[in-house]
């Protein structure tokens, strides 16, 4: 569904990704690890168009979406979440769903701004759709709070119902366990693979090894930059370069 | 939404007695500007307290609205209201196609960006003497009637500017309700969340800013035909930083905020003669002592204080008895 073809990030003298190359595919939990800096948050926001690449192409679904901005390619159905949570923090909760739903409502400045009758139908559908997407990752008792005020690893869910409100094909997770006790992220994982079962592809940046063997379908992974290996968790387990480079990274 | 509908309603309520329970005619005159201050700071408010933006050329979009009114009935003989509608489309038009290469700058740059636009129209209704009348101003500009109701008097351009003001103001509280409010409050907290989300972050600045330009100009085009006079010296950059210290000490993000913000720095400098040379020091020193000390504004600072109260009560009740 995803395919990364060749990429390469340069920042300055440093090669942060080079000939990176892999597919997600549909319907598949992909898992990407590494050692801290092997460039998987800069994947990310390349694939996300926030970075821009040095080279390489990527294409979703056979469309090249190479060097895309961010709100055009959520428009194509592929969304993320971040490493260090990026909440809107003065909004309430529903709020921060609320603003997801973003490209699924139309009213513009005018029929805002004069609560035009379908402007105000639209609010309702819109608030109660984000409920919705509260009661599904659980945390739909705290839609009235400030956002600043969650806890972190209710933070984590509210980004991922936020990222869930943009109905994406397609979503990438940057390290949604960080910060997450053993009880959190266990719950984590029942949830990634709850939205699988909705038919999302799943792109899982993760550091939290029992977690990716536990829930991906294929695992890749990078070290300084470069692909080291790819295969399923028990391929993975077992590569000897793989366990090379995390004892040396260790 | 119900309360928010209520709160505007009594608001509403206050505004048009006020003239009933005032005698003097110089106070009238000086709320009439309080209601087009009003305006501009709810205009900049938009911009600046929800989207995040700064803009220091607000003045220069406020006294294109005035001019453009004030040329087009005087030296054209137009309609006002004609007049006035096409300043506005015009200003409107003209911040839409700036906004995209402007609002493509962040913080300090943008702050420059718009400062630069400020001066350079300020200069041209200073040099353009011929259509202006340069710096010695521009005189004749016919006041609005409505049929037989020619708004001649203080009384009655309070409530026409008041009726204008209360109309921006309830369309932006209800903007920044929707969709669109929780767009913009979003790019403020994070732009980059915003944008994955899907929100077109830089079609929405631009936006915005029209929106607040526009509701500049319609203030500019009332000032006009209300003082009938206008000079370069009321659009500089001076005025810009008026209307930002109103905004910021009313609280950015609140529409009530604002026309407080509005009508402390419009009512304030009419007591306080003294002031007059110094105006701008005092400013300064208001930006300082808010942003230092109470970032939400005043009306933040009556919340705080308002529920300071309303733990205070239950407490002393709870000692009594
Ligand atoms: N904007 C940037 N400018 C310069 N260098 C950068 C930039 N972003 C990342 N890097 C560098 O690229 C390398 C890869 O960083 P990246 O954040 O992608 O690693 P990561 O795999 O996500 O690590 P972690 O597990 O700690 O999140 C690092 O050496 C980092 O310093
Ligand atoms: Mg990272």
């Amino acid at each position: 569904m995803l395919d990364i073809h060749g990429i390469t990030c340069v920042f300055g003298g440093l090669t942060a990704l080079d000939d990176v190359s892999f597919s997600a595919r549909s319907g598949e939990i992909t898992g990407v690890i590494g050692p801290n800096g092997a460039g998987k948050t800069t994947l990310l926001n390349i694939i996300t168009g926030i970075y821009t690449r040095t080279a390489g192409r990527i294409t979703l679904d056979g469309r090249d979406i190479s060097g895309l901005p961010p709100e055009r390619l959520t428009r194509l159905g592929l969304v993320r979440t971040f490493q260090n949570i990026e909440l809107f923090g003065k909004m309430s909760v529903l709020e921060n769903v609320m603003v997801g739903l973003h490209t699924r409502s139309r009213s513009g400045f005018l029929a805002c701004a004069c609560k035009l009758p379908h402007h105000l139908r639209e609010e309702r559908r819109i608030r109660e759709q984000a409920l919705e997407l509260l009661e599904f990752v659980g945390i739909v008792d705290l839609a009235g709070t400030a956002a600043a005020n969650l806890p972190f690893g209710k933070g984590r869910l509210l980004e991922i119902a936020r990222a869930l409100a943009v109905q994406p094909r397609i979503m990438l997770m940057d390290e949604p366990a960080a910060g997450l006790n053993s009880r959190e992220t266990w719950q984590l994982g029942d949830l990634i693979r709850k939205i699988r079962e909705t038919g999302v592809t799943v792109v899982l940046v993760e550091h939290d090894m029992e977690l990716v063997m536990d829930i991906c379908d294929a695992i890749v992974v990078l070290n300084l930059g470069k692909k080291l290996a790819e295969g399923t968790p028990r391929q993975i387990q077992e590569n000897p370069e793989v366990i090379a480079a995390y004892l040396g990274d260790e | 939404m119900r309360r928010e509908l209520i709160k505007f309603a009594l608001f509403a309520a206050v505004v048009l007695v006020i003239p009933a329970t005032i005698k003097g005619g110089y106070l009238l005159n000086v709320l009439v500007f309080v209601g087009i201050n009003t305006m501009l700071a709810v205009g900049l408010n938009l911009l600046l307290g929800f989207a995040g933006q700064i803009s220091l050329g607000q003045a220069a979009f406020y006294g294109l609205g005035a001019y453009l009114s004030g040329i087009l009935t005087a030296t054209y003989g137009w309609n006002p209201w004609t007049a006035m509608a096409v300043a506005a489309i015009a200003v409107g038009i003209l911040a839409f196609v700036i906004g995209f290469p402007i609002l493509k700058l962040k913080g300090h740059y943008l702050a420059m960006a718009t400062l630069g636009f400020g001066i350079i129209i300020y200069i041209v209704f200073n040099e353009y003497v011929d259509v202006t009348g340069g710096p010695s101003g521009f005189s004749g500009v016919p006041g609005l009637s409505l049929g037989d109701l020619h708004f001649d008097s203080d009384l009655k351009s309070y409530y026409l500017i008041w009726t204008m003001a209360l109309l921006v103001m309830l369309l932006a509280v209800n903007l920044t309700q929707s969709r669109i409010g929780r767009a913009l409050r979003a790019i403020h907290d994070s732009e980059v969340a915003a944008r994955v989300l899907g929100v077109n972050a830089r079609l929405l600045k631009v936006q915005v800013f029209t929106c607040s330009a526009i509701i500049s100009g319609l203030a500019g085009s009332l000032y006009a035909h209300t003082v009938t006079f206008i000079s370069p010296s009321t659009f500089g950059f001076h005025f810009s930083v008026e209307l930002l210290t109103m905004v910021i000490i009313g609280g950015l993000g609140s529409i009530y905020g604002s026309c407080l913000g509005a009508a402390l720095l419009t009512l304030l400098p009419e007591f306080l003669r003294t002031f007059q040379d110094y105006d701008i020091v005092v400013y300064g020193l208001l930006l300082i002592i808010m942003t230092m000390f109470l970032p939400g504004g005043l009306v933040q600072g009556f919340e705080l204080l308002w529920m300071g109260m309303r733990r205070l009560r239950p407490g002393r009740a709870g000692r009594n008895a």
